[in-house]
Parts: structure tokens; C-alpha cells; sequence
């Protein structure tokens, strides 16, 4: 490190903690973490949730969430500690010298506001320019982010662009007071692959030309090994590992930092298998009397093997899992399971098709009822199905909870007591209580961390090898892909694009957008970015 | 989460566990932070419960038992005098306790059984039975409900078990109201989803899926509804069609002793006898209010602001 960067520390923590209150009691989420950031470094903060990545983000702002509280270290900005500051000091602040991108740009703007009001609203309530001026600048951001018609796209309403474009918005209203440092807390996290790759890239360069600091705040390696300088990695509170982004990717020093590096590096031989034991045959579907949302899709699915539909959001990917569970009975088309044709709505199948067609959702929040227990969870299909009660009950509940790597002290847990890995695995036991053939698994992974991601997957290949149950693997991520499937079908716009063993949709010759989806995915090279994005001028 | 080995592992991700404590300790913890309003509230209705559950034992004298005199003044003999056919009024008030308010609970409580159970089934069905029930709570809330009361009870008669049954149906639009809304946005999570998929009669799904989600708000309900219905039972005695002499009730005694508060000039404990039922009933609705603002203040999740 020269002696030139040393000079120029823009925000210095030192030793900082934070309490958070809940349940009568104070308990530390940030135990004693220094964090430099220099002018015109991108700072990458990683870790897996309740690591106190945001916590900590949020606090270099001075800011801490209702509920929460400093409790010692100080953090420098200039010669001022923003812990020692009022509120009133602290606002002058905010949205002048600091800015910040929340994960959700669609809930964090206001529906009621065009676009570019928003965007200059901090700036002109700190009276940093005129009006007039601030929306010129503005439409020069817009411009800079690559956001199509500049002048014209900042008089739209938020539901009036794009999920990408809303986000890049978002980064115009953050750079609009030309602010010091900026805060990204998960900003392309909610985007599908393709639509992150600009939003990256535009991202990048706007901050590296305005020499603006940022912290970057995210789980996905691949994408914080494009942005970042420097990175840092959290865990309970604590700070594990430090350094320059080459020499943390390249020697990792820590084994935590190491498991962190490995975990895109599953791999699943993949098995050819003929017999099949659900078959799709030309399925035309809608919702109501709106559009097809799938035409004409025919999808195998051999015993005992993964399926992966892959696809951007709008594909069509959940829809086909809707059918097959009967939720949305098709408008054209037959499903063959086990050699005998479903009946296409659900309430008119019997308790035995029901039982060997299960659902794990992507979201363990919305799919358990936070007022059952585990052992509700779990247990209910037990009950259901197999009529079990009492002692046997619960024991197997508690087997249950093995095969997934709990164990029996979870048994009395709420879904609001686990963790977010913790969940889905608890999800996947209810499935398998139900002693299924088939398991569909909507984009199971793709609210977890990585960490917890690999452990899901893992979780996901050995039950298949003791159970020998088969899968339908939805997701859009190309690396879970990957990991586990034998067969890919590549879906888009309600359409599928191809459909084959993993080896062959992974080698060439691609369709076009095979070709784009594939292309799009993140790597852990720090050059990927550069490189993708020179190959496509 | 005190060991930091940099192993993962399922059982060690951070999840934020409650300490296991009773359903008692958590509930005098909450009570411990009650404001004083509440426990305003909550001791006015203990109090009132305890004097409708032990009527007998407390008031001195029988509910119909007629006495010499008619309006009698206050004395040692009757504490707050008698009515004009020589009941003791304090005896009346205490018995008018249980009469009056077991009638209302029970109201309450048939109200909660048609609305909560109808609302359940429109938010979860939809389609037609959605709109057939709507539109018909729609036309029965288009009417006034007391003067829709009136007419009922002239027709089918005074009885008791009319009144409970006539008050419950036309109370049971608005808990229809509240709980199809709530409920249509937990018939949405994915849980019910599930639960759908594995087969679930509608039932389960109503008790066991909906129900305990959409509790507080019902809970709150509930206090706000036992409130109006008491008052309408109270309005209808008063007019004449509610609880039927000799059965002691607050709303009748207002009207019986109604005339004399025109004595104020002679004898001012006199007027203060038909004020004393109609306190008994603002008293009691303004206690649940109390308990109910409390109640709904701890489950808005807008606690942050007391700190």
C-alpha cells in the first residue's frame, strides 16, 4: 500500500460494535470491526446473512436500524465521529457526502413520483443546486448509466421502466449529490443474470469516473470480485479476512475465506437414464383469459435423476411447475406421471398422486406458516398421508430432522427462530415426509447465500442417492445448474429453447440465447467483466 | 454463537432463537410494560366480571324482590333506593351486570362464528361465493342496524334468544368485512399453497393455516364489537324490545328510572339514581377501549416509537 493512499482514508471505523435488541435482551451483531475505506476505492464487504454485513454498512453512514444501538468504537469521517453526532448533524450528512442503494430498487422508490423528481429530490432539499441544474445533471447520469431516451425516461413512474433500470435510477439518485461515498447493499441481487451484467458495468464506471468511495455489500463472490478493490469478509460480527481483491482471490488466507471460494465448485456426474417417469406432452397454459404464458411445452424427465429448467424471469419456468402440480390446469395438453395420465386440476386427484408430486418453494418465508412449529411442519404429512401419531410421530419427525442435519432441539422452533438455510432445509423435510417420488424445487437456492447454497445443493445429492428421488430444478442460476442436473431444458418467453443432457446444452453450438444466458454468468476472474463486456463491442 | 470455528454447518447459522420462556412468564412480561390505561381498563373489567360471575352472593337483596316502598330514597336499608315497583336498585344493578353482559359476550361470540367463519370461506373460495356473500352483507349493511333491529324483534318477538341471534346476524357483516380482507391476504402465502397441494380439506386450511395468522386483529375486533353490541342491547332495552322485566338490565333500568332526575330540585341522590346504569355501560365500553388500544398498539409492530 503506498504512502500516497495512506493520506487519502475518506471513512475510518475503528473498533466499532452495535447491539441489537429483541426479546427482552441486548445482544451484539457488530463485535469490534475496523474498516478503512479510501477516495475512489470500491470496498467489498462478503458474507453469508447475519454476518452484520448491512449493519455495518449502514453504520459507516452513522446510521444505525430502529432497535439497534452503537455501543463502542468510533467512526471517523474526517476529524467528526459519526457515533458522537445528533440526528440533526448527521442529516446534514446524509444525501450530500453519503448516499444509499437499497437491494429493492421496486420498493424503494415512490410510486406516486416520476422518476427524475426523485432522483434530485435529496439534492435540492440540502440545497446543493438549482432545480433546473440538478435535472440536467440528472439526465447526464441517465445518460452515463446507458438508461435508453435520457431526457425522456426520468419523467416515467417507477412501474413504467424495467427492474435493471429502476435499479440503475436508483444509482443516478445516489450520485446526484455528488456524494463522497456510496453504500450498495445488494443492488443487483434481485436482477436476472442478463439484466445484471449492464447494471454491473454501468455501475462500475460511473463510480471509478467520479472517483466517488463505495462499499459494496453482497454475497455473490463472482460479482463482488468484479466490483470491489478491496475485500473484506464478515462472519458473526467479526472481520475473518482482509485484502486486495487479487491476492484474497488467488491466497485466501483463512479457512473460512477458503470454504467460501470452494463453493462454486460442486460438481455432479451426470446419469443417462431411460425410463422416465414424468413426461410433459405439448402443454399450452394461461392465467385466465390472458396471454399463452406456455405454448406447446414438452419436457422428459427420466426416474431418479435432475431436470433443471433454466430461464430469465417471464420464462415460463414456475408456470410449468404449476401445472404439473395441478394448480393450473393447462389448456391444451397431457401429463404422463409413472406411466398413467394426471388429471389436470388438482382437486380431482387422489390423496396417492398428491403424495408423490411434492413443492419446495423458493422462498421458506412465505411457504411455512409462521405459526406452526417444526414439529407441526414436518409432522402434518405424516399424519396426513401415513396416519402416524404419538411416539412414532415423533420420532420420525425427529428422523427427519437428522436426514437434513438438524437435530432435535429444533423440534419446538417457530420458522421466525431459523435462519434462512435452516428453513429451506426444514421446507425439504416436509417434502420428504410425504416419502415422494418427485420432488419440484422452485428456485430453492436463490434466496441464500452462497455458503448456504452449496450446503442446500449438497443436502439435495445425497438424499437423491439414498432416497433415489427425482427432481425438477428450477432456477436461473447457471452455476446450481451446474451443480446438480443431468438434464437442462432452457426455457424463454414461455417457449422451450432446448432440452438435453447438461454436457451438451453446456458445449457448443449454442442457440442464440443459450448463448447470451450463458455468457452472462458472473466468474470469479476480476477480469470477467472487462472481458465480457470488450467482446460485446 | 459464541465458538467461531470456520467450519460451515447447518445447526450454526445465525438465527435470532427466543429464550424459551412459559406462556405465563411472556405474559407478565408483557403486562409489566402495560401503560396505565390499560391497566385502568383491564382492572375495570375484572371487576366487572366479578360482579356478573357472583351476583348472588354480592347483591343484597333478590332481582325481582319487591319491597314495600317504590322510589324509595338512598338509605342503609337500600343504598341507592328502589325503583317505582319497589326493587332494590343496587341488587339490580349487580345482577343487571351478568344479564346485560352475558348476552353481549354471547352475541359477540355468535357474531365472531358466522362473520369469521363466512369471511374465511369467501377469502379462500373467491369466484361466486365470494360475491354472492359480499353483496348480501353489502344490502344488509345498506340498512340501519338499529332501526333493522326494531323491526326484527317486533316481528319475531322479545325473546332472549331473538335478540342474541338477531343482534349476532347483523353484527356478523362487519367481522365478514374484516376478516375476508385479512384473511384474502394470508389466502395468498404460499403455505396455503402447500397446504392445498398436500390435499388439505378446507376446513384445516381455514383453522389451521388462516386463522391463527389473522388472530390479532380479530382479537381486537372482538373488543370493539362486544362494545357496540352492548350499547345496542343497552339502546334496545332502553326502547323497550331488548332484555324483557323481570330480568334486570342496564339499558331497561335507565329507562325506568328515567323520570327522576326531574326531582333534582328536591333531592339530588334521586337524579342521580337512573345516571347510575348508564355509567355502568360508559364505564365498561370506555375499559375494553382502553385494553383493545393497548392491544392493538402491541401487535401493529409500530413499537420503536416508545423508546
Amino acid at each position: 500500500m503506498s504512502k500516497n493512499r495512506e493520506n487519502s482514508i475518506l471513512l475510518e471505523m475503528k473498533n466499532i460494535s452495535i447491539e441489537g435488541y429483541s426479546d427482552e435482551v441486548w445482544h451484539p451483531i457488530i463485535k469490534g470491526v475496523d474498516l478503512q475505506i479510501h477516495r475512489g476505492e470500491i470496498l467489498g464487504l462478503i458474507g453469508e446473512s447475519g454476518a452484520g454485513k448491512s449493519t455495518l454498512g449502514l453504520a459507516a453512514m452513522g446510521f444505525v436500524r430502529a432497535g439497534c444501538r452503537f455501543t463502542g468504537g468510533s467512526v471517523l469521517f474526517g476529524d467528526q465521529d459519526l457515533t458522537k453526532m445528533n440526528e440533526i448533524e448527521k442529516r446534514e450528512l446524509w444525501g450530500t457526502k453519503f448516499s444509499y442503494v437499497a437491494q429493492s430498487a421496486a420498493a424503494a422508490f415512490n410510486p406516486a413520483h416520476r422518476l427524475i423528481n426523485q432522483t434530485i429530490e435529496a439534492s435540492i432539499s440540502h440545497g446543493i443546486s438549482k432545480t433546473e441544474t440538478l435535472e440536467q445533471e440528472a439526465i447526464t447520469l441517465y445518460e452515463e448509466m446507458q438508461l435508453p431516451n435520457p431526457t425522456e425516461i426520468g419523467d416515467r413512474f417507477p412501474h413504467q421502466v424495467s427492474g435493471g433500470q429502476l435499479q440503475r435510477t436508483m444509482t443516478a439518485m445516489a450520485m446526484s449529490s455528488k456524494p463522497d461515498l456510496i453504500i450498495f447493499d445488494e443492488p443487483t441481487t434481485a436482477l436476472d443474470v442478463t439484466t445484471q451484467v449492464n447494471v454491473l458495468a454501468t455501475i462500475r464506471n460511473i463510480v471509478k469516473e467520479h472517483n466517488t468511495a463505495a462499499i459494496y455489500i453482497t454475497h455473490d463472490l463472482a460479482v463482488v470480485a468484479q466490483m470491489a478493490d478491496r475485500i473484506q469478509v464478515l462472519r458473526y460480527g467479526n472481520t475473518i479476512e482482509e485484502s486486495e481483491t487479487n491476492k484474497m482471490l488467488k491466497t485466501p488466507k483463512e479457512d473460512y475465506t477458503k470454504s467460501l471460494w470452494a463453493v462454486r465448485s460442486i460438481k455432479k456426474k451426470e446419469n443417462k437414464n431411460k425410463e422416465k417417469i414424468l413426461t410433459i406432452n405439448n402443454i399450452d397454459a394461461s392465467y385466465g383469459s390472458g396471454p399463452k404464458v406456455l405454448q406447446n411445452v414438452s419436457i422428459e424427465v427420466p426416474k431418479g435423476g435432475t431436470v433443471a429448467i433454466v430461464g430469465e424471469s417471464g420464462s415460463g419456468k414456475s408456470t410449468t411447475a404449476r401445472v404439473v402440480t395441478g394448480l393450473l390446469p393447462p389448456d391444451k395438453g397431457e401429463i404422463i406421471f409413472q406411466g398413467q395420465k394426471l388429471t389436470p386440476n388438482l382437486s380431482d386427484r387422489s390423496k396417492e398422486d398428491l403424495r408423490k408430486i411434492q413443492m419446495v418453494y423458493q422462498s421458506p418465508d412465505t411457504s411455512m406458516n409462521p405459526k406452526h412449529t417444526v414439529r407441526d411442519i414436518i409432522g402434518r404429512p405424516l399424519e396426513f398421508y401415513h396416519n402416524m401419531k404419538g411416539k412414532e410421530y415423533t420420532n420420525r419427525v425427529i428422523d427427519l430432522l437428522k436426514m437434513i442435519e438438524l437435530d432435535e432441539t429444533f423440534i419446538d422452533r417457530l420458522p421466525s427462530e431459523l435462519s434462512g438455510g435452516q428453513k429451506q432445509r426444514i421446507c425439504i423435510a416436509r417434502a420428504l415426509a410425504a416419502e415422494p417420488d418427485l420432488i419440484i424445487c422452485d428456485e430453492v437456492t436463490s434466496a441464500l447465500d452462497q455458503i448456504v447454497q452449496e450446503g442446500i445443493l449438497k443436502l439435495l445429492l445425497r438424499l437423491q442417492k439414498e432416497l433415489s428421488i427425482t427432481y425438477i430444478f428450477i432456477t436461473h442460476d447457471i452455476a446450481t445448474v451446474k451443480a446438480i442436473s443431468d438434464e437442462v431444458v432452457v426455457m424463454h418467453n414461455g417457449l422451450v429453447v432446448e432440452q438435453g443432457m447438461k454436457s451438451e446444452i453446456f458445449s457448443p453450438p449454442h442457440p442464440d440465447y443459450t448463448k447470451l444466458l450463458l455468457s452472462s454468468v458472473p466468474e470469479m476472474d476480476p477480469n470477467w467483466l472487462t472481458k465480457i463486456l470488450s467482446s460485446k463491442k | 454463537m459464541s465458538k467461531v470455528d470456520n467450519q460451515y454447518s447447518a445447526k450454526d447459522e445465525v438465527a435470532s432463537v427466543f429464550i424459551k420462556r412459559t406462556f405465563l412468564q411472556r405474559t407478565f412480561i408483557t403486562l409489566k410494560k402495560a401503560p396505565f390505561t390499560a391497566w385502568l381498563g383491564m382492572t375495570i373489567i375484572v371487576f366487572y366480571l366479578f360482579v356478573a360471575l357472583f351476583a348472588p352472593l354480592i347483591a343484597p337483596y333478590g332481582e325481582a324482590e319487591i319491597f314495600k316502598t317504590p322510589y324509595a330514597p338512598w338509605d342503609e336499608v337500600h343504598i341507592f333506593g328502589t325503583d317505582r315497583l319497589g326493587r332494590d336498585i343496587l341488587s339490580r344493578l349487580i345482577y343487571g351486570a351478568r344479564n346485560t353482559m352475558g348476552i353481549a359476550i354471547l352475541t359477540t361470540l355468535l357474531a365472531f362464528l358466522i362473520g369469521g367463519g363466512l369471511g374465511l370461506l369467501s377469502a379462500i373460495l373467491r369466484g361466486w361465493v365470494d360475491q354472492l356473500l359480499a353483496r348480501f352483507v353489502d344490502v344488509l349493511m345498506a340498512i340501519p342496524s338499529l332501526i333493522f333491529a326494531l323491526m326484527l324483534l317486533s316481528i319475531f318477538g322479545s325473546t332472549a334468544l331473538n335478540l342474541i341471534i338477531i343482534i349476532a346476524v347483523l353484527d356478523s357483516t362487519r367481522v365478514f368485512r374484516l376478516s375476508r380482507a385479512v384473511g384474502m391476504n394470508v389466502a395468498v402465502m404460499e403455505y396455503v399453497e402447500a397446504a392445498k397441494l398436500r390435499g388439505e380439506k378446507i376446513g384445516w386450511i381455514m383453522g389451521r393455516e388462516i386463522l391463527p395468522n389473522i388472530l390479532p386483529p380479530l382479537v381486537a375486533e372482538f373488543g370493539l364489537r362486544f362494545c357496540y353490541v352492548f350499547l345496542m342491547i343497552a339502546s334496545l332495552s332502553f326502547l323497550g324490545v331488548g332484555i324483557q322485566p323481570p330480568t334486570a338490565d342496564w339499558g331497561s333500568m335507565v329507562r325506568e328510572t328515567g323520570e327522576l332526575i326531574q326531582y333534582a330540585q328536591y333531592d339530588i341522590t334521586a337524579a342521580l339514581t337512573p345516571i347510575l346504569p348508564a355509567a355502568a355501560i360508559g364505564i365498561l365500553t370506555i375499559g375494553v377501549n382502553f385494553v383493545v388500544d393497548w392491544f392493538l398498539y402491541l401487535t401493529s409492530g409500530l413499537k420503536d416509537e416508545q423508546k
